[in-house]
Order: structure tokens, then sequence, then C-alpha cells
């Protein structure tokens, strides 16, 4: 799909895992502002590609670029440009020995050289805007599985970034709690935050996403306009899968 | 007990020189696998393969052998030091190499993911060890870590072959005076034991303060 101001831009990436092609001559390209859902059945490759996306994963070839800087291979450089895409994880990952607010302050202040007042300010500004402002002073342990992923959101958006990956943000977690997540990020993407989602969540898809795109094999199989895919899928690999998920 | 009581200055002597032995050698060894736990993990592949080397030689060497090797391999280099610093040399390195495992262990007891999300956010490797892993890492390998340096001060008595004031080697003067062997072997073991408890209620303390909260 062609992108009027593009953010991210991956050409011809590829990548095994052993004899695995978990990513084969990807292209894609996100642009300023746009959420993109990527869907697919497990093993596609789909959090492999968000992952390389911030070199969490390391690419053998091809070529991905963040707002018309290519990725560094290592060091201060790949650091500085990770800093400008956040990430979120499947399984939260907040740092268990710290606060809730040291969790979204840390790296504001190691990255951001931001003065503790200033960070924690910031944060606390942010647990807020997530809801989770009564509980800065808790340790993750003692948060449910949904705000856990709320800190983590705002631990992610602390940074300022240009653009956040989600890697799953609700497969692990309670059915009841999915909503509240979804709730954050569907405001994210209305305030204009380019998004990349890897989730299984079609109504969010439906609902908050520019475009989806459909993986499988380590391959792109679609990338359209929601809508369309979801009622008028080209392939019959998306078809297979769509009417696997859509049926329950 | 005439036996301490007639010779306390020798046998305060030998403890002191046993306890400053093992101070110092806990410090080197606790800053060198610091150092080369960290190395361990390090991104970069050539400190990976030296710290894995230093571990590999240290730990698998008899100390014994190890006190030789430096008591007369250094001088031969030119390198010649009190036979104190050597003995604190042989017993820091050859800890370290426990101690940097014990903190590997701890360190791959931190989930995966939080070093992920740390690098995520930009933090370098060093940032993301020091304040993310590991503190972490720490809680959990303060009574490895304890174990180790207990076994550090009893092995400092092998220092006493290589003519360094300690308590084990008090026994020679005492036996050559003719003091029954049993008392003098009793309290020197008392002494070790003062030593080696002191190590247990520090770590003990340490636990209880920073162990795992989770």
């Amino acid at each position: 799909m062609a992108v009027a101001d593009p953010l991210i831009e991956l050409r011809g990436v590829n990548k095994h895992y052993g004899a695995l092609h978990v990513l084969r001559s990807i292209d894609l390209t996100v642009g300023r502002g746009e959420v993109v859902v990527v869907i697919g059945p497990s093993g596609s490759g789909k959090s492999t590609l968000c992952r390389a996306m911030n070199r969490l994963e390391s690419v053998e070839s091809g070529e991905i670029v963040i707002d018309g800087k290519p990725l560094p291979e290592e060091g201060k450089a790949l650091a500085r440009l990770r800093a400008e895409v956040g990430m979120v994880f499947q399984s939260f990952n907040l740092f268990a020995h710290k606060t809730v607010l040291a969790n979204v302050s840390l790296a504001q202040i190691k990255v951001r050289k931001r003065k503790k007042e200033e960070a924690d300010r910031r944060s606390r500004e942010l647990l807020d805007r997530v809801g989770l402002a009564a509980h800065a002073d808790k340790y993750p342990a003692q948060l449910s599985g949904g705000q856990q992923q709320r800190v983590a959101i705002a631990r992610a958006l602390a940074m300022d970034p240009k653009a956040l990956l989600f890697d799953e943000p609700t497969s692990a977690l309670d059915p009841e709690m999915i909503n509240e997540v979804l709730e954050v990020m569907r405001q994210l993407a209305r305030d204009g935050m380019t998004m990349v989602v890897v989730t299984h969540e079609m109504g969010f898809a439906r609902s908050a996403a520019n475009r989806v795109v459909f993986m499988a094999d380590g391959k792109i199989v679609e990338d359209r306009a929601p809508e369309e895919f979801f009622t008028a899928p080209r392939s019959e690999r998306a078809r297979e899968f769509l009417s696997k998920i859509l049926k329950h | 007990m005439d036996v301490l009581t007639d010779n306390f200055s020798l046998y305060g002597e030998g403890f002191l020189g046993t306890v400053e032995l093992t101070v110092y050698a806990s410090a080197l060894a606790l800053v060198l696998g610091f150092v080369m736990a960290s190395f361990r993990v390090a991104p970069v592949g050539s400190f990976r393969v030296f710290g894995t080397v230093w571990v590999t030689a240290l730990r698998n060497t008899p100390l014994t052998l190890l006190f030789f090797a430096v008591m007369l391999g250094l001088p031969r280099f030119g390198l010649v030091l009190p036979f104190e610093v050597f003995a604190v040399l042989a017993l820091g390195c050859y800890t370290s190499a426990f101690i940097c495992e014990a903190l590997r262990s701890g360190i791959n007891t931190v989930p995966r993911g939080q070093g992920e999300a740390a690098r995520g956010l930009g933090m370098s490797f060093s940032q993301t060890l020091s304040t993310v892993v590991l503190p972490q890492a720490f809680r959990t390998v303060i009574p490895p870590i304890g174990s180790n340096l207990i076994a550090l001060a009893k092995n400092s008595a092998i220092a006493g072959a290589f003519s360094v004031t300690e308590l084990l080697g008090t026994y020679k003067t005492l036996s050559e005076l003719g003091y029954s062997i049993v008392w003098t072997f009793v309290w020197i073991a008392v002494g070790y034991l003062i030593i080696t408890l002191g190590i247990s209620a520090l770590f003990h303390v340490m636990e209880k303060h920073w162990g795992v909260a989770r």
C-alpha cells in the first residue's frame, strides 16, 4: 500500500531460526499516525516482525528505516533509536523490584536524562492517563494483569516515542481485563499515535486500525483496510484463518 | 585453656591474619566476580570468551596449585610482592570464579523480558545490567555468595604454608612449645568458627533486608 508520510519502512527483510524461514522478504511501510494491525496464525512470524522493528530480533538481510534513519546494528545509536520506538510486550515485563512510578520514571532518568522530580511528574500524568494514578507506589506484583499492561503502556509513552509497537498486548490477560487495555490503546489511536499492533483482537482491528496486515508462513499475504479484509479476504489462507477465529 | 591464655597474642595475630586475608580476598573476589559475570552475559563475544576462560581455568585448578603458581611463578616474571599480597591475589581470583557463577545463576533467574523491556526503552547494556538485572539477581544470590566467602575464609589456611601469618599456621609454633595438639586445634577451630559464623550472620541480615520480595 502506498503511504504518504512513512515512519517505519521495512524492505526485503529476511530472518531464519535455524532451518525455519520466519521472515520472507518482508516489505512493509507504516505511515505517521497510522495504526497497523498484524494478524495471522501462530508461527506466522508476526511477533518476530514486530520485535525486528526495534531490533530485539536481529535480521539477516534487508533494511529497516525509522523516520528516515536506518536502524543501527548495535551500540549507542541503536539505543537512541529504540527510545523513539516504544514496545509493549505480551508478558508486560515490568521491573519487579521497582514501584509502578519508578518503572515509568527509570528510563526517562537514564535515557532522556530528566531530573527525578520532572520524570516523576511526567510519570504521574501518564499513570493518570491510563487510570492508575492511585497505584503509583505499589509494586507490579500487587496489580492485576490489565493494570500491569497499562503501566507498561505508560512506561513506553514516557519516552515520548514516535511510534509504539504492541506484541500481543492482551494475549496474557483474563477476558475481563482485555477491554481496559484495548480502551487505552483506542484512545492512543484517536490521539494520533503511530502504532503497530500484533493481536488476535479482531474487534480492535476493525474499530481502531487503518490497515490490517495478514501474515502466514513468514510472508505478508494481505495488506488492506480492515473492513475490506474482514468482509472479503482475497487469499485462501486468510479466508481459512478468519473462518477459524470468527466462528466463535 | 592454658594454650589460649598463655599464647593469646600468637592466636590473636593468627586470627587477625586470617581476618585480613578473608576481608581483602573477599573484596577482590566480589569485584572480579562481578566484572566476570558482566563479561559472561555481555553482548560482545570476546568478553564472553574471556569470562568463560577465566572461570574455567580458576574453578578447575586446585587452590594449592594456584598458590604455587602465584608465589613461585609471578616472581619469575619480575613481579615480586609480599606473600600476603600474593595470597590475597590467589584466594581472590580463585573465589571470583565461584562468585561469578553464583551471580550468573542469579542473572538467569531474572525474567529475560525485563532486560528486553529495558533495552526496548533505549537503555544501554550496562544500564540494563546495573539498574534492572543485577539488583534482582543480587537478592537471589546472597545465600550462595555467603557460602563462597565462608569457603574462602577456610581456604585461607593454605596461605600458612607459604609463610603468611594466619590462624592455622599458629599450630606449628604451639606444638613446638609442647602444648597439647588437641587443644591447640580446638582453639584454632574456635577462631575459624568466629569468622565463619560472623560471615553467616552478616549474610543472614543481608538476606532479611534485601531478600527476594516478589
